[in-house]
């Protein structure tokens, strides 16, 4: 009833094949993005901001990387913390090489960089497939944090080997460093996450899409169809690779201020990757809800005590976190394997009948 | 030679065939100690209808595979309108004008019907990665374009209802439907069915005879046919190759083949008669 189409005719193509076809989609997505950008920023606190909102845009956006690659081209990568490694230390050497430099340009540009170091790190893909390629990109993973960590060019020469993001203006408003508020950084992170995604669904929804799914289907009928593997492949680890970067490079801007290559470590990869399982594979919409659950869940299962009045010493409070985290997700998966963005198409099918039976 | 003149038989068209597309000279290919294809030599001429077929393991699907590119033979030359064909990848075939289906399914089962289509257009969209995250203007067209390609695809074939449904989601015919839809939506010259009409019922196969003879004779396209059901191969093709282990036993129109001794013993048998 609900999520009825009917009356919504489509009188062209281009109105059927729009991003978003039907009108009551059309108004969810306006109306979360106009929430978002209004009513979060007054309503929330620093702490909302710093600790919930910002890393969940940033990770959504790594979230979308890796989903391009391994959801819809199908080739499977562990090195997505590396990758964005490269977005936050090259993040770095450009904004202190050139201070001027509008801090969105910093982002592509270190974007860019992660996307030939991807796309350098993609060759493997070429030959090898499946598990075998998840073991080459892990190769990717130690060996640029190894870089790092080892080569004092990336990091200035130094002494502490720390990366810090020196304060830097736009528009007149303090977007870098120490001073810039959580509601900017809020604000940027939230135009870039939009304006990237609205573009990874154009890139899915088009022939570059299909050519990446076709692949991750049957890679033999896509070659006779004349699709070709190693572009295609490539092209992918390249776009996934810009993405993860872009949410390196806001990762340290944006969120941390300061990092070391520890802090892109593969511990970070797995997170994502479990953001990507959980949300659900080949889904732009998968890749925030798999951010959402991982990010929010752990702490809202550190407040539920208290909420329900409950008062836990602390180290139990946060055993029995991990463990229903963990529960959480084997349940999650096990209701549904294809993740929670299967789970919102199935809600979505029973919507457009409700209340009726069929 | 003295075929050339040959006409249409089977559904009495009777259109004579056109010139040489595609000469096949003494091609034999092995894998390891097994000879797959062993010395065959035959011609497909422009606008014909012509079979393949054999007992099982005759290489009739090997055949098709070094058509299209995916195995390369280690004798013999291969040659496509005039010209002859070195070793050549797949993806080259396809740019040529071959388009093929597969014995078993080999749709992309994630995808709808319609992106299903929209990949045997792949070919022919040029617009690059940065047009198409913007979609806006050339990309936009470029897609709308074909899409148009693709809905008189989905007309041809009738499978407008499905046009949005996930091939996994599809009965059989229909996934094999959407399969000769795909091969089609790249407009080949030379199309390679491989089993279209494996495993249909009756009224399926008949739906599928007739939209593989309206490809050939509206759309004028070329077709390579093997097919198991002889009912079928000796009604809409108009010359027959007949392989047994590798080699060629006979090859002419469906009344020689069906005549000719060697046929009847390798293949249709000599305890039952159900060729006929």
């Amino acid at each position: 009833m609900i999520y009825r189409e009917a009356g919504q005719f489509k009188t062209s193509y281009g109105a059927d094949q729009a991003m978003l076809p039907i009108a009551q989609d059309r108004w969810v997505i306006a109306a979360v993005v106009a929430v978002m950008l209004i009513l979060v920023p007054f309503l929330a606190s620093e702490y909302m901001l710093q600790a919930i909102l910002i890393p969940f845009l940033i990770l959504s956006l790594a979230a979308i990387g890796l989903n391009l690659l391994t959801g819809y081209a199908g080739q499977l990568s562990l090195g997505t913390a590396a990758f964005m490694a490269v977005g936050g230390y090259m993040a770095y050497k450009f904004t202190t090489a050139f201070p001027g430099l509008n801090l969105l340009v910093v982002f592509l540009l270190s974007g860019v960089c992660a996307a030939g170091v991807g796309l350098v790190f993609g060759i493997p893909s070429l030959r090898i497939k499946g598990f075998y390629l998840a073991v080459a990109t892990l190769a990717a993973q130690f060996f640029l944090n190894w870089t790092f960590n080892k080569v004092p060019w990336f990091y200035n020469y130094n002494p502490s080997g720390t990366i810090t993001v020196p304060p830097r203006e736009m528009l007149g408003v303090m977007v870098g460093g120490p001073e810039a508020t959580a509601e900017t950084r809020y604000f940027i992170a939230l135009l870039v996450v939009v304006v990237l995604t609205v573009a990874a669904k154009n890139l899915v929804r088009g022939r570059i899409g299909r050519s990446w799914m076709a692949i991750r289907d049957m890679d033999i009928a896509a070659e006779i169809i004349g699709f070709r593997p190693y572009q295609t492949k490539l092209l992918a680890f390249a776009i996934s690779s810009f993405y993860c970067g872009v949410a390196g490079a806001m990762y340290l801007c944006l969120y941390l201020g300061s990092a070391e290559s520890e802090a892109y470590s593969i511990e970070l990869s797995f997170e994502v990757l479990f953001m990507v399982i959980i949300g659900g594979l080949g889904s732009l919409l998968g890749s925030f809800l798999g951010a959402a659950f991982i990010v929010l869940l752990p702490i809202f299962l550190t407040n539920a005590p208290q909420l329900v009045g409950l008062t836990l010493p602390i180290d139990l409070q946060k055993h029995i976190e991990l463990m229903v985290f963990g529960g959480l997700i084997v349940y999650f998966l096990i209701v549904e394997p294809r993740g929670l963005a299967r789970l919102w198409q199935i809600a979505k099918e029973k919507l457009r009948r409700w209340p009726f039976p069929y | 030679m003295a075929q050339a003149a040959e006409a249409r038989t089977g559904n009495g068209a009777g259109r004579p065939a056109g010139e040489v597309v595609l000469d096949v000279r003494d091609i034999s290919l092995s894998f390891g100690g097994v000879r797959a294809i062993d010395g065959v030599s035959f011609d497909i001429r422009e606008g014909e209808v012509r079979a393949i077929i054999g007992p099982n393991g005759a290489g009739k699907s090997s055949l098709l595979n070094v058509i299209n590119g995916f195995y390369h033979p280690q004798e013999g030359t291969i040659t496509y309108r005039g010209v002859p064909r070195s070793r050549m990848r797949p993806h080259q075939a396809a740019a040529s004008g071959i388009a093929r289906t597969f014995q078993n399914i080999a749709l992309f089962k994630g995808m709808t019907v319609l992106d299903n289509l929209m990949t045997g257009r792949n070919l022919k969209m040029h617009r690059n990665f940065l047009w198409q995250a913007l979609y806006l203007g050339p990309a936009k067209r470029e897609e709308m374009e074909h899409r148009d390609a693709v809905e008189r695809v989905i007309d041809f074939l009738e499978i407008q209802a499905i046009r949005k449904t996930p091939v996994n989601r599809l009965p059989y015919g229909l996934q094999k439907r959407v399969e000769l839809g795909r091969a089609l939506a790249a407009e080949p010259d030379l199309l390679l069915l491989d089993e279209p009409m494996a495993g249909m019922n009756t009224e399926e196969k008949e739906d599928m005879c007739r939209f593989v003879l309206d490809t050939n004779d509206q759309l004028g396209t070329t077709i390579v046919l093997i097919e198991h059901d002889m009912g079928v191969v000796m009604d809409i093709s108009d010359r027959v190759v007949v392989l047994d282990y590798g080699r060629k036993i006979a090859d002419g129109t469906p009344d020689e083949v069906r005549a000719d001794q060697r046929v009847i013993d390798a293949y249709l048998g000599v305890a039952h008669d159900d060729g006929d």
